[in-house]
């Protein structure tokens, strides 16, 4: 059976798609069989990100209302054998999305997949909610800053309180990606640094990935930054994230914080 | 950076910080609640049928927490013909 994992956040526009795919683009450059849902019905972008907006004929909805066979809706990747995308409904209703035909699809996706993993909508309502019901394990994707730091607190008690796994009184892994960090504004102290972030939501750390362009320009051609610019910082970042979720043990590098005096000025670029 | 630390500029991710720190204290605490407040209310709502015709959302349940000590506000309207009746 694979793992069911919800990247969620709350708050909109914090990098959950952007995350998603760079995800679960790694996953499957290390040959593990993935699928990345998008439970954004109405507003989908993962397809987008991806680069398979075009390739879209059926969709999660379709497959939820039995209009169309799962193995008709999945759409695989062209550069990545092993990497899927179940897109989201663009012109249907959210409430399409039930309960039971959510269970049915998720539990199908298991049985296909080494890993699930769902890209939430913004908001705690519906489409968050079942996003994140059959998760195995949660990746909280935070930025720096106020109203994302509370809007993941809140996030994390839903995942404590509305999940399969909390009702059943287990405990949800939740993991902490502090997305769109600026070492430069860290070290100033504008910015709410990894320590602060990790007290006040109290969860472990996934990763930290630096805000950079490489973000946008792989969205521009329609690559999941893992694979449209492997070297870069981001990549890399995501790249440990996926082998941490793996189980694997690799110290998190917070961006900048080895960098000379001297790096201060020159290093800027390899953020 | 580090001349304006030295004279002691206030940095900004402190004051978030300890924002974040007091508002989501509160906002965990009453989110903790809402489920409490929620079953008070049903139950309120459970025995007050018992003896009067309830319709639709009159019992209001509200909890505040302070510091010291918390306190649980019951509103409950009863329409006129009902209370005539039990009465």
């Amino acid at each position: 059976m694979g793992n069911v994992i919800v990247v969620t956040s709350g708050k909109g526009g914090v990098g959950k798609t952007t995350s998603t795919a760079a995800i679960g683009a790694a996953l499957a450059q290390r040959n593990e069989k993935v699928v990345v849902v998008d439970f954004d019905v109405g507003l989908r972008n993962l397809d987008l990100v991806m680069g398979a907006e075009r390739r879209v004929v059926f969709d999660l909805i379709n497959v939820i209302q039995g209009e169309a066979k799962l193995s008709q809706s999945l759409i695989r990747d062209k550069r990545l054998e092993t990497l899927f995308l179940l897109p989201a409904s663009q012109t249907r209703d959210k409430d399409k999305l039930t309960p039971e035909g959510v269970e049915r699809v998720i539990g199908s996706l298991k049985k296909a997949f080494d890993w699930v993993i769902c890209d939430s909508p913004a908001g705690i309502e519906s489409g968050a909610t079942m996003a994140m019901r059959h998760a195995d394990a949660a990746i909280v994707v935070t930025n720096p800053e106020v109203s994302s730091v509370r809007d993941s607190d809140r996030i994390i008690g839903l995942l404590d309180a509305k999940t399969v796994k909390a009702e059943r009184g287990e405990t949800m892994e939740k993991h902490l990606l502090l997305n769109r960090y600026d070492p430069g504004r860290a070290a100033s102290g504008d910015m709410l640094n990894v320590d602060d972030m990790l007290e006040i939501l109290s969860i472990p750390l996934l990763g930290i990935i630096p805000e950079s362009t490489d973000v946008l320009r792989a969205s521009n051609i329609g690559a999941p930054v893992t694979l449209a610019n492997s070297s870069s910082a981001t990549a890399r970042a995501y790249v440990e994230a996926a082998r941490r979720l793996t189980g694997e043990t690799i110290p998190v590098t917070v961006p900048g914080e080895k960098r000379s005096f001297f790096g201060k000025f020159f290093g800027r670029k390899a953020a | 950076m580090n001349i304006l630390r030295l004279f002691g500029r206030r940095k900004s991710a402190s004051a978030a910080r300890e924002r974040l720190q007091v508002l989501l204290a509160h906002e965990r605490a009453s989110m903790g609640g809402t489920d409490l407040v929620e079953i008070l209310r049903e139950e309120i709502v459970a025995v007050l049928s018992k003896h009067v015709k309830m319709e639709g959302r009159r019992v209001h349940v509200k909890m505040e927490r302070g510091a010291q000590v918390s306190t649980l506000a019951v509103d409950i309207e009863i329409p006129f013909d009902t209370g005539a009746r039990a009465a």
